[in-house]
C-alpha cells in the first residue's frame, strides 16, 4: 500500500516537472539537442582516435562502443532520477529542505521528486546509437545471459551513480565548504569510465575496486561480455552495488538526524 | 581606457576571493590529467608509433589543457551575464556611460585571467614533478616560448570575441541556456578540448582548419609542446590575427542590432 502510493507521488512530482519544463518548448529542445551533441562529439571523438589502430589493450572498436554506451546510459539514468541530489545543496541553502522535513512523507522521494528534469535525457540518443552501432562492431554472442550482463551493468551502474549523487547530498549536512570535490568520482567516471577500467594500469583498476567500486558494473561483468573469461558468476557483479547504496543511504540517515538548519 | 581597466581589475579581484574552490579544482584537474595521460600512454601502445603525434607531446597539450582550462573553457562562460539579460539588470548597465560590449569584453578576459592565474601554478607544478612519461616537458627553445605565450593571448582573444558573440545573441532570445549548451558543446569538440585537433581525419581537419575553432587553444598549446613548429607557426598567426578582428567586428556588429531593440525583462 504504502510502496504504491509513494510510486503515484512519484509521477505525480514527475508529471508536475515536465509540464513546468514543456512551457519553454524551444528551450527545452535546444537543452536536449545541446546535451545529445555533447555526448555525440565524445564518440566522434572514439572513432577518430581509433582511425590509429585496431585495438588495444585487447579491446576493439566494438568493444569500447558498448563499455561507453552503457557509462552514458548509467550516467544519464542516475542524473534523471537523482537529480535533485545532485543540486541538495541549493535546497539546503534556500530552506527548501527545512520545508520539505515538516511534511509527512518520505525524504528521499521528495528531493528525487522535486528536480526531476526530462531535459536531461538528450545523452541517451547517444547512449542508444553506440549501443547498436557496439552490437554491430563487436563479436559478442548474444543469449540470455549476455543481455542480462549488459542490463545488470546499466542497473547497476545508474544505482552506483545514484548513490555518489546521495553521498555528495549528504557532505552538505557536515560542511558548508564547496562539496564539489566529489563531482570528480561523478563526471570523471563518466568521462573515462568510456574505456574498460584496466586500460589505466593497476593502481586505478585497485582503487576502482576497493574505494568506489566502479569495477562491479564496468570491468568485471565486461570481461564476461566480452567473453574474455567463462567465470558467469562475473555477470552477477552488479548485484554488489546494493551494498555500496547501503551505506550512502545509512550516511544520508546519519546526516538527517544530525541536520540543523541554517535558518534562512 | 581607464575605466574598462576598472572593470578589468574588479573581476580580477573578485575572481581571486574563492580560494577553497580552486582546491577543488586543483584536484579535478589533476585528475582528469592523468588519467588522460594514462588512456593516450595505453593507445600509443596499441599503435606502436604511428600516432599523429608523439607521447611527450600528447602529454605537455594534456596538462597545458588542464592548467590553462580557465582561459579557453566557453562552457564557463560568466553566468552574472546571462542573468543580468534575463532578469532584466541590463537596464542599469544601459544606464552607465560606457559601451557595453566593450565593458563586458573587460570583465569576460578579466575573469578569466584571473581564474587562469590561480589555478595554472599548482597544476603546472605538479605537472612538472610526474613520474618520468607522465611529465610536462618545457618548450623546445626560448623563441617558441615567446611564440606560445603570443599565441595565447591571440587565442584568449578569439575565445572571448565568440563567447561575446554568444552573450550577444542572448539578447535576441528568451532562454538563453539551450542556445549556450549547443554552441559551447560544439566549440568544446571543435578547438582541441576533447582529443587534440592532429588526431581529426585529414579531410575534417582541413574544413575545421577554415573555421576560427583550429586557432583557439589548438595553436599555442601545439606550438609549446613543439608539435607545431618551424615556418607553419606564422601562417597560423595570421590566421589568429583575422579571425579574432573578424569575431569582434561581428560581435560589435551584432551588438548595435541588439541595442535597438533590447527588452528588458521582469522587474
Amino acid at each position: 500500500m504504502e510502496i504504491k502510493k509513494n510510486i503515484k507521488l512519484y509521477m505525480k512530482y514527475a508529471s508536475v516537472c515536465t509540464q513546468s519544463v514543456m512551457q519553454y518548448k524551444v528551450s527545452f529542445l535546444l537543452m536536449i539537442i545541446g546535451r545529445f551533441l555533447l555526448a555525440f562529439c565524445e564518440l566522434i571523438a572514439i572513432k577518430f582516435l581509433f582511425y590509429g589502430f585496431t585495438q588495444i589493450k585487447g579491446y576493439t572498436y566494438g568493444d569500447i562502443l558498448l563499455c561507453f554506451s552503457v557509462i552514458q546510459m548509467s550516467f544519464t539514468f542516475a542524473e534523471l532520477f537523482g537529480n535533485g541530489f545532485k543540486v541538495f545543496s541549493g535546497m539546503v541553502r534556500s530552506g527548501e529542505f527545512d520545508r520539505m522535513m515538516l511534511r509527512p512523507c518520505s525524504l528521499i522521494l521528495q528531493v528525487m521528486g522535486s528536480r526531476f528534469e526530462v531535459g536531461r535525457t538528450g545523452p541517451l540518443l547517444t547512449a542508444f546509437f553506440t549501443l547498436v552501432l557496439g552490437i554491430r562492431h563487436s563479436q559478442v554472442t548474444w543469449n540470455l545471459m549476455t543481455v542480462w550482463t549488459i542490463a545488470a551493468m546499466t542497473i547497476g551502474g545508474t544505482l552506483l551513480f545514484m548513490g555518489l549523487f546521495v553521498l555528495e547530498a549528504s557532505f552538505c549536512f557536515f560542511s558548508i565548504e564547496d562539496t564539489s570535490l566529489i563531482n570528480v568520482l561523478t563526471y570523471g567516471a563518466k568521462t573515462h569510465g568510456k574505456y574498460p577500467i584496466d586500460i589505466y594500469g593497476k593502481g586505478i583498476l585497485r582503487f576502482c575496486t576497493y574505494v568506489i567500486p566502479y569495477t562491479l558494473i564496468q570491468y568485471y561483468p565486461l570481461q564476461f561480455l566480452l567473453g574474455k573469461t567463462r567465470s558467469w558468476y562475473l555477470a552477477l557483479c552488479p548485484f554488489g552495488i546494493v551494498v555500496f547504496l547501503l551505506f550512502c543511504y545509512l550516511i544520508w540517515r546519519f546526516g538527517v538526524k544530525n541536520y540543523k538548519s541554517c535558518g534562512s | 581606457m581607464r575605466k574598462y581597466y576598472s572593470f578589468f581589475k574588479l573581476r580580477f579581484a573578485t575572481g581571486m576571493q574563492y580560494r577553497m574552490a580552486s582546491v577543488t579544482a586543483l584536484t579535478t584537474q589533476l585528475v582528469w590529467g592523468l588519467m588522460e595521460c594514462l588512456a593516450y600512454k595505453a593507445i600509443a601502445e596499441a599503435s606502436d608509433g604511428s600516432l599523429p603525434m608523439n607521447y611527450a607531446s600528447i602529454v605537455t597539450y594534456i596538462w597545458l589543457k588542464e592548467a590553462l582550462f580557465a582561459l579557453f573553457n566557453t562552457w564557463a562562460a560568466d553566468n552574472d551575464l546571462f542573468a543580468m539579460i534575463t532578469n532584466g539588470d541590463i537596464a542599469y548597465e544601459l544606464c552607465r556611460p560606457v559601451s557595453i560590449y566593450s565593458m563586458w569584453f573587460s570583465r569576460t578576459i578579466g575573469a578569466r585571467i584571473a581564474e587562469a592565474v590561480m589555478r595554472c601554478i599548482p597544476v603546472l607544478l605538479c605537472a612538472f614533478l610526474m613520474p618520468k612519461p607522465y611529465r610536462m616537458t618545457l618548450p623546445v627553445s626560448g623563441m617558441s616560448f615567446l611564440l606560445f605565450l603570443l599565441t595565447l593571448f591571440l587565442a584568449l582573444g578569439i575565445t572571448v570575441t565568440f563567447c561575446m558573440i554568444v552573450y550577444m545573441l542572448c539578447f535576441f532570445t528568451i532562454s538563453p541556456q539551450g542556445w549556450r549548451m549547443v554552441l559551447t558543446g560544439a566549440v568544446d569538440f571543435l578547438s582541441g578540448n576533447i582529443i587534440p585537433l592532429p588526431f581529426f581525419p585529414k579531410k575534417y581537419l582541413f574544413l575545421l582548419e577554415l573555421s576560427p575553432f583550429a586557432y583557439m587553444q589548438n595553436v599555442p598549446f601545439r606550438i609549446y609542446s613543439g608539435d607545431l613548429a618551424g615556418a607553419e607557426i606564422y601562417p597560423c598567426i595570421a590566421k589568429q590575427i583575422f579571425w579574432l578582428a573578424a569575431l569582434l567586428l561581428l560581435g560589435i556588429a551584432i551588438w548595435k542590432q541588439a541595442e535597438k531593440r533590447v527588452v528588458v525583462q521582469g522587474g
